[in-house]
């Protein structure tokens, strides 16, 4: 029998062809550099701005101008260098919520899938309570009995509580992978569980756990936010939910001091939204039948 | 060689596996160097589930399977992959055996990271060769390509090779050839005869009688999870004394025959019983011949 020749194109594998396709893609494109972009600022402003963004070293409520790019607080704080302090504070909550849910998500979805039997009705159960769980209440509650609230307390509680829709998920697709029949070839080889979900099973579902890190890391953004909104912010560092909250509190907006809460308002909605368009895009790239081209 | 004795399974089903499922009950066998044993019976009759325990990709109830004598059913992981090096399996569908991101030929690949760790990679790649040469591959046509770029009979003869990469002693060859079409199924065929040749064991799991009839020197008739009857092929096949093999026989289609000429008046069977009872004993009827009694 002599085999079929086959076109070059076919030759370039999947990776690289996500890649060449999320490259082409402009909501891929155009979500992640904001994304980027605003990491960026948040990364590397600090350093360039060495004041402690509560500092009171301004003239009081003034407007942008060319020593303050965004203006002052009612009390004279930099409003910019509360901000550039506020995007990092943020991208660190989103990055390490996102981080511990999708490692216990993960964890949870693939020993439940792929063990089955007990050990999944168990874990199930637990996914199930964590999952019918008032979020909102038990992070109040929470939050507020802890003394000193950090960017990183408040960020891995959020990722405790945000992991059980990426278990479930991980369970769903590990209980029709397990069962096919690569995966009884793996076990054939000599290989044991966890190599064979990290080798056979897990390269199956990248797409969808790509996707997954964007959808956590952005959410836990907006809970952060909305934590710091009512009150419930770190208490030992600016973010922007806590920048919005300080300038509701000081009635910035009956005041006029619109530079004080445009700007953490706009950068929370531009992240998240933008975060949500890669998305979109990253599954247009995943799903050919979602291509425009 | 490889022996089953009195072998059991039964599946947990339901919530808190409340129910059981019993799919094999009471499966004696052996398989000798150099002999094809075909397993044939209509779906559900259990002959999947007996290639996965010997396999040990399903635990065994009740029983035990040796190898040469030893019992594998309680082995630990060092063990079962000392195990794997000589009892290797091929499944049914070509397409659903190999990973679909990745390329085809990291199935041999993986022999040499699990087995041949200390092997030079161009050591290992003139052995790939020969073995891919021996099941009528070429190799520069199969090597690199992914799982949809070549056809059902290359990937089945490449899993066959990946078996024999290994100083396999038996077979499980789980209805490969069903799903293959009627011009490619005779060369993987006829690669089973090469292998019988070469003294290695093959367990034949199909539901095609004629195929059976084909290749192996013994042959099995499960229903219902037991045998009905076995021995050798051609008394089994020449001399069929339980009423299920002979409805067996009567329903294969032939070639010769229409659809519309008068069917054969098939017998009563006896329903499916309580499965966890034990099934009716073997008798034997002739010299390497056994039907269950009420035959």
């Amino acid at each position: 029998m002599t085999t079929s020749v086959t076109p070059d194109a076919d030759v370039i594998g999947k990776r690289s062809e996500h890649l060449y396709f999320a490259l082409r893609n402009p909501k891929v494109v155009i979500g992640l550099t904001i994304v980027i972009g605003l990491l960026l600022l948040g990364v590397i402003g600090p350093f360039f701005l060495n004041n402690d963004p509560n500092e009171y070293i301004g003239p009081k409520s003034e407007g942008p101008s060319g020593d303050f790019w965004l203006g002052t607080t009612y009390f004279g704080q930099d409003v910019f260098s509360q901000f550039v302090h506020g995007l990092r504070s943020s991208y660190l909550v989103g990055g390490l919520g996102a981080v511990i849910a999708f490692a216990i998500g993960l964890s949870v979805g693939f020993t439940a899938g792929y063990r089955g039997g007990i050990v999944d009705e168990l874990l199930n159960m637990l996914t199930n309570v964590v999952l019918v769980l008032p979020a909102l209440a038990v992070l109040i509650v929470i939050s507020s009995y802890l003394e000193v609230r950090g960017v990183v307390s408040q960020g891995i509680i959020i990722g405790l509580f945000s992991w059980p829709w990426v278990a479930r998920a991980v369970r769903a697709q590990s209980f029709t992978l397990r069962n096919r029949d690569y995966v009884d070839l793996a076990k054939l080889t000599g290989k044991r569980a966890p190599q064979i979900i990290i080798k056979e099973i897990m390269p199956n579902m990248a797409s969808y756990l790509l996707m997954s890190v964007i959808l956590l890391f952005g959410g836990a953004i907006l809970f952060a936010a909305m934590l710091d909104f009512i009150g419930l912010g770190p208490t030992n560092a600016v973010s922007l939910g806590t920048m919005m909250q300080q300038s509701m509190a000081w009635s910035a907006l009956h005041l006029g001091l619109w530079w004080w809460f445009v700007p953490p308002g706009v950068a929370i909605t531009a992240i998240v939204g933008s975060l949500y368009i890669t998305n979109v895009g990253l599954d247009e790239v995943f799903n050919p039948k979602l291509r425009e081209m | 060689m490889l022996e089953l004795e009195n072998v059991w399974k039964s599946y947990r089903v339901g919530s808190l596996g409340s129910k059981r499922l019993t799919a094999v009950r009471d499966v004696s066998f052996t398989i000798a160097p150099g002999e094809v044993l075909s397993v044939v019976g209509e779906s559900g009759s259990g002959k999947t589930t007996i290639g996965k325990m010997v396999l040990q990709l399903i635990s065994v109830s009740k029983g035990t399977i040796r190898l040469n004598g030893q019992d594998i059913t309680a082995a630990r992981h060092a063990q079962r992959k000392e195990y794997y090096r000589r009892v290797q399996g091929v499944f049914q569908d070509p397409f659903s055996s190999y990973n679909p991101i990745f390329k085809a030929d990291r199935v041999l690949e993986t022999v040499r990271e699990s087995f041949f760790p200390g092997t030079s990679r161009s050591e290992w790649g003139d052995k790939v060769e020969r073995t891919l040469l021996s099941v009528g591959l070429d190799p520069t046509a199969v090597r690199g390509k992914y799982p949809h770029q070549l056809s059902g009979g290359q990937l089945q003869r490449m899993l066959i090779a990946r078996a024999l990469l290994l100083d396999i002693e038996v077979l499980v060859a789980d209805e490969i050839i069903s799903m293959l079409d009627a011009s490619t199924r005779i060369d993987v065929l006829n690669l089973l005869g090469d292998l019988k040749e070469r003294g290695l064991g093959v367990l034949f799991v199909t539901h095609d009688l004629s195929l059976a009839n084909y290749i192996s020197e013994r042959v099995i008739i499960m229903r219902h999870g037991a045998v009905v009857e076995m021995g050798a092929t051609g008394k089994v096949f020449g001399d069929p004394r339980h009423p299920y093999s002979r409805n067996l026989l009567a329903s294969v289609p032939q070639l010769h025959r229409k659809w519309a000429d008068a069917p054969d008046e098939l017998e009563e069977l006896e329903p499916d019983g309580d499965r966890e009872l034990a099934p009716p004993a073997l008798t034997q009827v002739d010299e390497d011949h056994w039907a269950a009694a009420g035959s």
